[in-house]
């Protein structure tokens, strides 16, 4: 049984993950900002066979308020193992280039959020010498694009951050999971024309779930952006910077 | 996805903007950028425009799926309200509880069930979905939000059962669901030569059976006209020996077919090939999926139509003179040479539902589907509303796309008290069709 902890508990695919969790019949707490919110994915895990459901409300930029935040959330659940970071916005990629405020904001929330997080729960795990972290990044950060280059950037940050990570804490037995989705059919991109690429959150969140129960280092999901992105970091970037993407 | 904003029978077209709601706790998404009106959307699989709303917008329920509370002592469940039967029966069945009442697809919002008040196998003993709600949670478009219940804004929750969504958006739902000793069903199957066996086989296993149904071959005419397969079942108890598995594997129609593949041969071929392979009398014990959900195995079999679409047609006549209108219905459907795939005869009981528009009354219903083709098809389906129409019947709105305003305020005399319950803000693509020429109060 797991003592999870889910921040960003009330995005699409993070619920589906804590939906699998409660099957499993694990002990989880919940990070999100709205209460509301909260209580009623809270009610839904409960029902569906979490053995312990905690909610605490909880602001990505409030980077001082984070290390009490997991210190109440493994408290109450007796000790935790097992840590998915699902929180993020969706950048609005002209608003950045019009103001430098509006990409520090998004930076702040994509990437330096995950980095006041991770620190005291590596050094948490690193010291148990056991636990699993698995993080949201993005395709979007395997190469930067005009139409989303400071939300790739803080995916970009957040890859490279997890990858460094893994390779410390591999000694402490430590599993540290990078996951990269595609295109996911959520309210975050509920704006967008949807196509062929646009996997469902469930389906992210299977194979999240996989990942936290059988181990991975990199997940691409669905598992299709694994070759489409490879073709795409090949593309030289002469070549790239021509096109329109 | 501009897919999913269309109804099962894939007619009429409709253009509607749409926003999804995501949670319980925020307020409708109407105000900030009005459209003319609102309609609940569920998962579409009403058949004709109920689901619809032509020029105004839908508010899709589906991301509401979560449940609040489930009391496994007395089957007790609070769930949101666009949450799937399917759903529901994957969480429940495990702990040896069961939809109340499922229509024939698991695929309905437990919102949509209610707003249709829909019916199943059992009626006869369970009456309708609407029986099976203790009681909702409604929000009105001036940010109102009222629980419902027979006590509790009575005459509200008499209009929102069977009401097509149109008093409200239903958030959260409270209903009791039924205790099943096991997930598998102990069914018979028996070959029936005439409409006068149905009778006396539906007379015969109504007392004993949970579930009865017919599947009428409705090409057979003359002294074979209404013959088919009878079937009967009971939930089953754990200690059957045989196991039936759970269907691994689920087919699609991934695409719309060009021309329909539903034509006057395939559906003949089908037909007598069905009848006449069946066997006399057979047994078994089946999983519930197929025994309630033969066409859910076929993801998106409404696209075997073609782009036209399809028409379902389900009435109900009552049972003194049903024996005669139902003869004439399916002499009328056979002399049209309109072949309908799928033809199915029910014995509806007493049952009352707390629906105030219910569909379901005593007496026989028979549902046909036909492929849509137009003037011929729409004139056959008003030469049947005649027959519904002189036996005092009713036409199911949930599947209907062309029922004359006339004849719907004829089959649902209760039109006008249903009306001033509406939501001011809602309307449908239906509503708007069966009332066009009528004085409705508000």
């Amino acid at each position: 049984m797991r003592k999870a902890l889910i921040v960003g508990a009330t995005s699409a695919i993070a619920e589906h993950v804590a939906r699998l969790f409660a099957a499993d019949g694990d002990r989880l707490a919940l990070l999100a900002r709205d209460a509301d919110r909260l209580a009623a994915i809270a009610d839904d895990l409960r029902v569906r066979g979490a053995a312990q459901v905690e909610t605490l409300v909880f602001d990505a930029t409030a980077f001082d308020r984070h290390a009490a935040l997991i210190d109440e959330a493994a408290e109450r659940l007796g000790g935790l193992d097992t840590v998915v970071i699902a929180h993020g916005t969706l950048s609005d990629q002209l608003a950045c280039q019009a103001a430098f405020e509006t990409a520090r904001r998004e930076l702040d929330i994509n990437f330096l959020s995950v980095v006041s997080l991770l620190t005291p729960i590596a050094n948490r795990f690193e010291a148990a010498r056991a636990g699993t972290i698995a993080v949201i990044s993005s395709v979007a950060g395997d190469r930067g694009r005009q139409s989303n280059y400071v939300y790739g950037t803080a995916k970009a940050a957040v890859s490279t951050f997890l990858e460094g990570l893994r390779n410390r804490l591999h000694r402490a037995g430590v599993r540290v999971v990078t996951i990269k989705p595609g295109f996911v059919d959520t309210p975050m991109t509920a704006g967008m024309t949807k196509n062929a690429l646009y996997a469902a959150p469930e389906t992210v969140a299977v194979a999240i779930h996989r990942a936290v129960t059988k181990g991975a280092d990199v997940v691409y999901a669905p598992w299709f952006w694994w070759p489409i992105m490879t073709i795409i970091k090949l593309i030289p970037e002469p070549v790239f910077k021509r096109l329109k993407l | 996805m501009a897919d999913r904003y269309q109804s099962w029978g894939r007619y009429p077209a409709a253009t509607q903007t749409a926003s999804r709601i995501a949670w319980r706790s925020d307020p409708l998404p109407i105000g900030n950028a009005p459209a003319r009106d609102y309609l609940p959307f569920g998962n579409g699989r009403s058949y004709g425009d109920s689901c619809l709303n032509d020029g105004g917008a839908l508010l899709d329920m589906r991301g509401l799926d979560r449940f609040l509370g489930f009391d496994p002592a007395t089957g007790i469940l609070r769930c949101e309200a666009g949450i799937l039967l399917a759903e529901i029966i994957d969480f429940a069945l495990p702990q040896g509880w069961f939809p109340p009442v499922t229509p024939g697809t698991k695929f309905v919002t437990v919102g949509g069930a209610i707003a249709n008040d829909v019916h199943g196998k059992n009626h006869h003993v369970a009456g309708t979905f609407g029986r099976h709600v203790r009681r909702l949670l409604l929000a009105r478009s001036d940010g109102i939000r009222l629980w419902c219940s027979p006590a509790e804004n009575a005459e509200l929750f008499a209009a929102t059962i069977g009401g097509l969504g149109l008093t409200g958006a239903i958030l959260v739902a409270e209903i009791t669901l039924k205790r099943v000793a096991s997930p598998n069903l102990a069914v018979e199957t028996i070959r029936y030569g005439s409409l006068d066996a149905f009778f006396a086989l539906s007379s015969e296993s109504d007392r004993d059976y949970e579930y009865t149904v017919a599947w009428v071959d409705c090409l057979a005419r003359g002294k074979a006209l209404g013959r088919g397969l009878f079937m009967r079942g009971n939930h089953a108890a754990p200690t059957t020996r045989e196991r039936p598995a759970a269907p691994r594997r689920r087919l699609a129609v991934p695409i719309e077919m060009p021309v329909p593949v539903v034509n006057a041969l395939s559906v003949r071929a089908f037909n007598a090939t069905y009848w006449g392979k069946a066997a006399a009398r057979r047994q078994a014990v089946q999983h519930y999926d197929p025994f309630f959900y033969p066409l859910d195995a076929i993801h998106g079999w409404n696209r075997i139509y073609g782009r036209k679409g399809f028409m379902q047609y389900q009435c109900v006549v009552p049972e003194a003179g049903g024996n005669e209108a139902m003869r004439e219905i399916l002499d009328r459907v056979a002399a049209a040479r309109e072949g309908s795939f799928l033809t199915i005869l029910k014995r509806f009981g007493d049952v009352p539902s707390p629906g105030l528009m219910s569909f379901p009354r005593p007496g026989l219903t028979i549902t046909l589907d036909f492929p849509n083709r137009g003037v011929s098809t729409f004139a056959l389906l008003d030469r049947l509303d005649d027959v519904v129409r002189t036996a005092g019947g009713a036409v199911y709105p949930a599947k209907d796309a062309r029922m004359s305003g006339d004849s719907f305020r004829l089959y649902f005399p209760r039109w006008r008290t249903f009306a001033r319950h509406i939501d001011p803000r809602f309307s449908s693509s239906f509503w708007r069709r069966v009332t066009a020429e009528a004085e409705v109060p508000s």
